[in-house]
């Protein structure tokens, strides 16, 4: 933990030598995030409301995605980057050194600028809470958070394929993107929205709906509080996905470049 | 004319060769495309009296914005072109017997052109597929059809002068990226990609048609969905070829100054 504190010390100073590019990166990751909102915003002007959720309530629900996607490209971008570790060799020099592997991989690349989309789920957060689109209590505040960690560490698994399927292909698969990039966009509805044949894919597939739909019954106390636990349920994604990355690591054979 | 015809033709042969990255991409457009349509199907069941168009023009939108993507997309920057305005190295072309910008804009084309045909078809027919009114229509009268392909090629020369016009003003700063991902921001939103523009306020629709984003793939897409009324086609492409000439001559005119300026180190 102590080297992995060192290490993020390392990227974020690294980040803040060139700091007005540092700014401006940060700058070019939220007009993405913005724009996404802002269509939302757009439409809900229009209609008012849609599938009996509000605009406050709307910002709620992409707020806990966006904090989550944004923690995990923050902290496992050695991962979301595997193929560049695979063809530069940098692999083969992980796997000598005494350290576990997987850590060494997310000390390798960390991207500081991420960190600004977790402060625009912040405000977007506090507004919803202040515009009382929940009415909290002690439990509901701790789901929240639980809906944000679990969040996070679903993105962390869906990354951790990503890097393994980089064993096989050796190449980025752009496919992926549709579960490392689909979701930070389509993330900003809650899921139920987009019917029930998708629903049913990301609450026992890709259980992304664990984290943010069910979870978000509860909180506006359209579901029961057994709904609210659902985002430690998502927590068993992590072992199909760790198994995966034992067997690529398993499967691997140097470039040799 | 003949040699940037026949580059044109060089690059776009080889842009046809990424068989395997086009069919990743594609299954990505798929999704993206069922994702919006089912989004905007959610709206459609609440309210169908508020869409300021019908569902089945908004599905033939989203189909046809997936299966156009790379045509339009700015974020598919020449990053060749951009490294060697920044390292200098964009020198050599002053040796070749060609005007850099013509140079330029054959590649663009071609890129863009390459990579947008070979995605275009499987997510066309796939588009076909769905059931109405969430598929792609496909009856539509011939004379707009035709206009629809011509406000295409139209569409694609504006984001090429486009881009131009960026890579253009990269001879004057030190970092392009800000206005690179500027450009990406202000396209996605006053362009017509997160909601088409009969969506948007109309404050902000005003303000969108007076940019050339409006005259990407705004143009073009609505056509064909039937959203333009025929009668006010031809001012839509007509102010498609006005700012192909303002872009285009502002690249042009730069590109030109930029390079009479530049000062070639030995090395």
């Amino acid at each position: 933990m102590k080297l992995y504190l060192k290490f993020l010390s390392v990227h974020l100073r690294s980040a803040m030598a060139y700091r007005a590019g540092f700014f401006l990166t940060c700058l070019g990751q939220l007009l993405i995030t913005t724009n996404v909102f802002l269509s939302v915003i757009f439409l809900m002007e229009r209609f008012g409301s849609v599938g009996g959720y509000t605009l406050p309530q709307l910002s709620l629900c992409y707020a806990v995605i966006l904090a989550g996607t944004s923690l995990a490209e923050c902290f496992a971008r050695g991962l979301d980057t595997f193929h560049r570790i695979l063809s530069d060799a940098r692999f083969d020099r992980i796997l000598l050194r005494p350290r576990p592997v997987l850590f060494q991989v997310l000390c390798q690349e960390m991207r500081p600028a991420m960190l600004a989309r977790v402060l625009q789920a912040a405000v977007m957060l506090a507004w919803a809470v202040a515009d009382g689109a929940v009415a909290w209590t002690l439990a509901k505040a701790l789901v929240l958070a639980l809906m944000i960690v679990c969040g996070a560490a679903v993105f962390f698994g869906l990354f951790l394929v990503n890097a393994c399927i980089c064993f096989f292909t050796l190449e980025h698969l752009e496919t992926m993107n549709i579960f490392l990039d689909g979701p930070r966009e389509y993330g900003k509805y809650p899921f139920g929205i987009y019917g029930k044949p998708v629903l049913l894919v990301l609450t026992f597939l890709v259980p992304l709906a664990l984290v943010q739909h069910w979870p978000l019954q509860y909180l506006l106390g359209r579901g029961p509080l057994w709904y609210g636990l659902l985002p430690l349920a998502a927590l068993l994604f992590l072992i199909p996905c760790a198994l995966l990355w034992r067997l690529g690591v398993r499967h691997y054979r140097s470039t040799g470049s | 004319m003949k040699k940037y015809l026949s580059f044109f033709k060089m690059r776009l042969m080889a842009g046809l060769q990424y068989r395997a990255a086009a069919l990743a991409g594609m299954s990505t457009q798929l999704v993206w495309g069922a994702m919006e349509v089912l989004l905007y199907r959610a709206f459609w069941l609440e309210a169908p009296e508020r869409f300021p168009m019908g569902m089945q023009a908004l599905a033939a939108y989203i189909w046809l914005q997936q299966a156009f993507l790379a045509f339009f997309a700015l974020w598919n920057w020449e990053y060749e072109i951009l490294e060697s305005v920044k390292t200098g190295s964009v020198a050599y072309e002053l040796l070749r017997p060609v005007n850099v910008y013509s140079m330029w804009l054959a590649r663009t084309a071609a890129n863009r052109l390459a990579r947008g045909l070979l995605r275009l078809l499987p997510v066309l027919a796939v588009g076909c597929l769905i059931p109405a009114p969430y598929g792609l229509r496909l009856r539509v009268p011939l004379p707009v059809f035709g206009l629809f392909l011509l406000s295409s090629v139209l569409m694609l020369v504006v984001v090429c002068a486009y881009s131009l016009l960026v890579y253009a003003l990269t001879f004057y700063l030190t970092d392009p990226g800000g206005i690179m991902f500027l450009s990406i921001a202000a396209a996605d939103l006053l362009g017509g990609a997160i909601v088409p523009l009969p969506f948007l306020p109309s404050w902000l629709r005003g303000i969108a048609q007076l940019t050339p984003f409006a005259s990407m793939q705004n143009v073009p897409l609505r056509i064909f969905s039937g959203d333009i009324p025929l009668g006010q086609i031809p001012a839509a492409m007509g102010l498609q070829v006005l700012w192909i000439a303002v872009l285009g001559a502002a690249g042009y005119l730069l590109t030109k100054r930029g390079l009479g300026r530049a000062v070639i180190l030995g090395g």
